[in-house]
């Protein structure tokens, strides 16, 4: 058994389903490593162009993860990560344009950025709940691109222009530790989508171990329910303001490697139809599961293009009936169906 | 101070567009206690419905009848086979169902009637009335029938058996149940009147700001806002509450200096989560209403 002894500590499984336990913990480790091993080949075989989606799915995925973390986790409820997400795209292109600093680390800047505007945001909507906490998030994601495009504030924004940024290139030790190696040199796209896998698996990670720590069980106590978790001794004001700087901690740090992968920003790129796709992605992809969260970039991505190209003038209607057909077959997300999957041929295969 | 009058008025009117909108949302979410986001795509599509009755040669309101009919029955049509079967699943996947709804409605309305801008019309005309042209009659009949359809509203509410029993579905679905009141079809009949209503906000809202697909998605938006400002307990609140927004938003335009005009509709949204941050239950909210 590999599992560190947190782990068994936290599920604290009974004598009986401790083998069952070990096997599925097992079969998570053959899973993961699986994911891996393709997403680390993937771009030798694709096209840039696939290269470059792919880079999306991850950055939407972590996205999702952000809001995954306060809705899933928390219980609060958001229409507004559209603007952390814009936020930590113009930290990024503002700090690379204006005054030249490297994209790496513009990504703890937008973080940074986006963590103190959550968690200061998050202190008033420590008084709202539900739909009237929907609401004030919604006034954060329409007031963010007017902000953003409010005339004083041009000479660093760029108003309704944005700002254009340029790839990266692959850093030179890269290119030469694969030449040392006798490999061709990668290009831009692909050391983009490297540079983003790298700060996915970092900050999936992160959050896994998060939820499972004491703070993670914090926090879920807040969800389940938080006047019990108030007698308990949580803290649920602190705890509920520094889950929403968490939270948009991850969506600005995801904004911010969009706005890399794009090079390009602008204001009408953060409005709130983004927030309704991140929205649709973490419902699609498993409210409260961390792995989830990429299936969900998998689909915010994929989906509309895909109904794009069954009809152009029903795409709309195309996309709407594939999300209904999702929430009647998988009405717990992809991590709910998955896990639905894995009860039934588990069962099967002890009965055999 | 009459540029103070001139704006109130215009904020009114505009207010008006609104306050029609959060009734209709009020109205859902007192029969089945969720947001619906599809409600300004249903009721853009109930007014091309009239639209094109119109088109095909009816009168009026022999058109404005049959949209008004057809949107209750459509209503009462999408909660059975749509949402019926959500009923037990989670608060998020019931909104993605309404962001489906929206984005199929949308979309259909587009491939049917195009996205060309069409002018509807209206059956109070257009001279100016009050304020040098700022109201016209059409904006006066919009505030009078809002008000008349929350007049109807409240009668039926308090005044009918049936009033009651989808007040007690809402409010408490397991005692109704108990004392004999079918939840399922009152939820069901809540649609059908959230879209009869949202019928009504569409066709008096059209001749304004024009027929196209997408001409409530910013209408929805100010009028969640009024919605939710006033308590989205009582539509009484959401009518003031739709107004409030019009009239926040165009006083902030011209009276706040610098920056007033560019960020009008943050500085209405922004001053709505500060009323929220003293009254969290919105201003007509249930504690109020309870006591009286």
């Amino acid at each position: 058994m590999t599992a560190g002894p947190e782990e068994t500590i936290a599920f604290e499984p009974a004598p009986a389903a401790r083998t069952g336990l070990t096997a599925r913990l097992q079969h998570h480790h053959l899973a993961i490593a699986a994911v891996l091993t393709l997403a680390l080949v993937a771009p030798l075989a694709a096209q840039s162009f696939v290269t470059f989606q792919l880079t999306l799915v991850m950055i939407y995925g972590l996205a999702i993860l952000g809001l995954n973390l306060l809705t899933g986790f928390n219980g609060q409820f958001s229409l507004g990560h559209s603007a952390f997400y814009g936020i930590g795209a113009y930290t990024a292109a503002i700090l690379m344009d204006r005054w030249d600093i490297s994209y790496v680390w513009t990504l703890p800047a937008a973080g940074g950025v986006c963590f103190v505007v959550g968690f200061l945001f998050g202190l008033p909507a420590l008084r709202l709940q539900g739909i009237y906490l929907a609401l004030a998030t919604f006034a954060l994601a329409i007031a963010t691109p007017q902000l953003l495009k409010f005339r004083p504030l041009e000479p660093l924004t760029g108003g309704v222009q944005g700002i254009v940024i340029l790839k990266p290139d692959p850093p030179d030790f890269v290119q030469h530790a694969l030449s040392g190696l006798h490999l061709k040199p990668i290009d831009a796209d692909q050391w983009l989508y490297y540079f983003t896998l790298a700060v996915i698996l970092v900050m999936f990670t992160a959050a896994a171990n998060l939820v499972r720590s004491r703070t993670g069980r914090a926090i879920m106590a807040i969800r389940d329910n938080p006047i019990a978790a108030a007698a308990m001794g949580i803290n649920t004001a602190l705890y509920k303001s520094l889950t929403f700087g968490a939270s948009a901690l991850y969506t600005g740090v995801a904004g911010a490697l969009g706005a890399i992968a794009v090079q390009f920003v602008a204001p009408d790129s953060f409005t709130f139809l983004l927030s309704v796709s991140l929205l649709v992605g973490l419902v699609v992809g498993g409210v409260g599961s961390i792995p989830g969260s990429l299936f969900g970039g998998v689909f915010v991505l994929f989906v509309p293009n895909l109904a794009e190209r069954v009809s152009t003038g029903l795409a709309g209607a195309i996309y709407g009936v594939i999300l209904l057909l999702v929430i009647f077959l998988m009405p717990s997300g992809a991590a709910g169906f998955a896990r639905m999957l894995a009860a039934r041929f588990g069962r099967r295969s002890r009965s055999i | 101070m009459e540029l103070l009058l001139q704006q109130v008025l215009a904020g009114l009117a505009t207010g008006a567009i609104y306050a029609c909108m959060a009734l209709a949302v009020v109205m859902i979410y007192q029969a089945i206690d969720h947001l619906n986001f599809a409600q300004g795509e249903m009721a853009m599509f109930s007014t091309f419905i009239a639209w094109q009755i119109i088109q095909w040669g009816q009168p009026y309101w022999v058109a404005f009848i049959a949209a008004v009919a057809l949107s209750f029955v459509g209503g009462v049509a999408i909660e059975r086979i749509l949402f019926k079967p959500l009923h037990n699943a989670p608060i998020l996947s019931n909104l993605v169902g309404f962001i489906a709804l929206f984005s199929i409605l949308n979309s259909s309305a587009g491939f049917i009637w195009d996205f060309n801008i069409k002018t509807f019309p209206t059956p109070f005309g257009t001279q100016p009335l009050l304020g040098g042209g700022l109201i016209d009659t059409h904006e006066a009949g919009m505030i009078g029938v809002t008000l008349l359809m929350l007049a109807l509203l409240y009668l039926f509410f308090r005044g009918t058996r049936l009033g009651l029993a989808m007040r007690a579905a809402a409010h408490n679905p397991e005692s109704a149940r108990l004392v004999g009141v079918r939840v399922g079809w009152m939820t069901a009949l809540g649609w059908g009147m959230a879209a009869a209503i949202g019928a009504v906000a569409g066709m008096l809202i059209a001749p304004v700001v024009f027929l196209e697909p997408n001409m409530m998605l910013g209408v929805l938006l100010y009028g969640f806002a009024g919605a939710v400002l006033g308590g989205l307990t009582s539509p009484l609140g959401a009518v003031i509450g739709g107004f409030a927004v019009g009239l926040i938003e165009n006083l902030a335009g011209t009276f706040i200096p610098y920056f007033g005009r560019e960020l009008k509709l943050s500085i209405a949204l922004v001053l709505i989560v500060a009323v929220l941050m003293v009254k969290p239950s919105g201003l007509f909210g249930r504690p109020t209403v309870s006591r009286v």
